[in-house]
């Protein structure tokens, strides 16, 4: 009797499993399928794509390529005209300050969070409890509700067309602060930055050399979310940056506005390809810390 | 993270350095200003005052006319009568954005809640595990505005998947859809956008939460005798509800900040008949487009206050944790 009971209940246990891995298989099917569909497209020429849908790779990814990050039209090998598309959509110039900005977004970012939540974690000063308040009230208001503000300002100021004007702002993030603040509860002794000042090291200096090592994990994890985000970043990027500025998403979204159906298909996969894929690269090798970056940042209870 | 760790912490220190010492300690304190200074400096100018400037634009006449400015000057809230008056009346794309963020967003919690119950299910002991997570959270990743390209293209009218329906016979040849003609359709592509962007982040929120759970709680519930279902609904839900509501949240101020996909893919005009124009598509067309900063500054101001409530939800879940101090 209860062997049988057993028995009915793991072949249930099978089934249940089957189908968790059948639906597990095609929603990644469903993550995965536009990308597949991108890079493959992103090989073909713009004929064959109109002509229909291939499931396999064609061989037109470097001509593709080439269009796309040349600026002047040059001539094929049958004297035919090939029209480049790098002076309108300068994508090679995109990345590069994209990963410019980005990055020195990150750095900033992550240095100043960690710097303030030190502050708020190891001192006790007056206004320490109103100041950690402030930020955590202020963690959740959207950006775009201050843009007007932040559009005048930056004309005053002279940095309209800036990319200070993307990297001085990301020294105050309120949500990268309070995921450092909650990595030092978990991670930072007090007993640490005693020995350091026993040694005889100044503030600055310990928070430098002694508590920035140990706080590398939580860096690290911030450094990534914060470089895609100000890497993804479109809407304040598209009111201040001119042509000679433009970032990934700027790019891409110049393209969109281009007469659509006179444009070549295949260039626009490549430019998509070429958006996407850096950060899909990086992502293969990062995604285990990424993933539990979010996990960690999720723990309310 | 244990509640434990966090309030014990910050207790132990004035007890230990306050009482040897205690000038010297006061001394240190002090250098608490000068590391949280760079923060506080930037917000202000960068965020505060910003802010209190779009705010007070909201009460004033301001606007380009041709390539003259007109005013600025003092309306008071004529500019709030005009954003609730005018032919395109502000409930419109608000209910808009919130029509597009619930598409994405009811499936994306059913999904994720589904999948986070069978991550960490020790019955059935699913393999492949991390790769699953690695391949849902990935369009998460993705740019934005680059993703909503994307299926501009695989969608538009001799796009792949128009191709694709043609040839399985569910429309004749030649005879598209054409997907970005109709409200529903568009509306619903956002969604499903959406959708791909987060089902993958919130399942692991939600995983998080459902391993915070005292596990013995579930051995309880087999041991009794209840089923899956039983389980999920008598223990998982109500233990999950805190989490569940901080996802929710969080994703509606998200979603009323919605941005990138719709506008790139109707390329700003909200296309058709701005049945997709968001909130924040309208703000950024008063201020690149018409140039009407009295309206944007009010319209920020509504946008602050529906943000700011909701705000306050998330504030006080997360202080919640801190209550001890």
């Amino acid at each position: 009797m209860d062997e049988i009971k057993y028995a009915s209940q793991s072949k249930t246990l099978i089934v249940r499993r089957f189908f968790c891995y059948l639906v597990l298989t095609l929603l990644a099917i469903i993550s995965l399928f536009p990308f597949y569909i991108l890079i493959i497209n992103s090989t073909h020429s713009h004929m064959e794509i109109q002509t229909g849908f291939n499931a396999l790779p064609g061989k037109s990814v470097g001509i593709n390529f080439l269009q796309l990050v040349r600026t002047q039209e040059w001539r094929g090998p049958n004297g035919e005209v090939i029209k480049a598309f790098g002076k309108n959509y300068p994508i090679v110039r995109g990345l590069i300050n994209s990963l410019f900005v980005s990055t020195l977004c990150a750095l900033v970012t992550t240095y100043f969070s960690a710097m303030t939540s030190y502050g708020l974690y190891m001192y006790n000063f007056k206004l320490k409890k109103a100041a950690f308040r402030f930020i955590l009230a202020v963690m959740m208001v959207p950006t775009q509700v201050s843009t007007l503000g932040f559009y005048q300002l930056l004309r005053k100021m002279n940095l309209m067309n800036n990319y200070l004007a993307l990297i001085v702002p990301a020294i105050a993030a309120p949500a990268v602060f309070f995921y450092m603040y909650q990595a030092m509860e978990a991670t930072l002794p007090y007993s640490i930055v005693e020995a350091s000042r026993v040694d005889g090291c100044n503030e600055f200096r310990t928070f430098n050399v002694v508590v920035l090592p140990m706080m590398k994990p939580a860096i690290a994890v911030q450094a990534i979310f914060s470089f895609v985000s100000s890497w993804n970043n479109y809407f304040i990027p598209s009111l201040i940056l001119e042509k000679d500025h433009w970032t990934v998403p700027l790019v891409v979204a110049a393209a969109r506005s281009a007469d659509y159906m006179s444009f070549n298909m295949a260039i626009i996969y490549i430019l998509l390809t070429v958006a996407i894929i850096p950060l899909l690269i990086a992502y293969m090798f990062l995604s285990k810390s990424i993933i539990a970056g979010v996990t960690a940042g999720g723990v309310k209870e | 993270m244990s509640d434990k760790k966090i309030t014990k912490a910050p207790a132990e220190k004035p007890l230990k350095a306050g009482k040897k010492e205690k000038h010297k300690t006061v001394q240190y304190d002090r250098w608490g200003y000068f590391f949280i200074a760079p923060f506080f400096l930037i917000y202000v100018i960068f965020s505060l005052i910003p802010l209190v400037t779009t705010f007070f634009y909201g009460f004033f006449e301001y606007y380009r006319q041709g390539l003259n400015w007109i005013g600025p000057k003092f309306v008071g809230f004529q500019n709030y009568a005009a954003i609730f008056n005018a032919d395109d009346n502000i409930a419109k794309y608000f209910l808009n954005t919130i029509i597009m963020w619930a598409i994405g967003f009811i499936p994306q919690i059913l999904v994720s809640l589904m999948l986070a119950v069978w991550f960490t299910n020790t019955e059935l002991k699913l393999k492949a595990q991390q790769f699953f997570k690695t391949v849902i959270y990935m369009p998460n990743l993705i740019m934005a505005s680059a993703f909503a390209m994307l299926f501009f293209t695989l969608f538009s009218p001799n796009g792949p998947i128009e191709l694709l329906i043609q040839r399985a016979g569910l429309r004749a040849a030649g005879d598209p859809i054409r997907f970005f003609t109709h409200a529903g359709w568009t509306r619903v592509l956002v969604g499903v956008m959406n959708f791909m962007m987060w089902y993958g982040n919130t399942t692991i929120l939600l995983m998080a939460g459902i391993m915070g759970i005292d596990n013995s709680l579930f051995e309880a519930a087999r041991i009794d005798g209840a089923s899956p279902m039983q389980t999920f609904f008598k223990v998982t839900i109500p233990l999950l509800m805190p989490i569940f509501v901080y996802v929710m949240i969080t994703s509606l101020i998200g979603g009323i900040q919605m941005f990138d996909v719709p506008q790139i893919l109707t390329k700003g005009s909200g296309a058709p008949n701005r049945t997709t124009m968001t909130i924040i598509m309208k703000l950024n067309n008063y201020l690149t487009i018409s140039r009407n900063y009295g309206r944007a500054g009010s319209m920020s101001v509504l946008i602050f206050a529906v943000t700011g409530v909701l705000s306050g939800l998330v504030y006080k879940m997360t202080m919640a944790q801190y209550k001890n101090k």
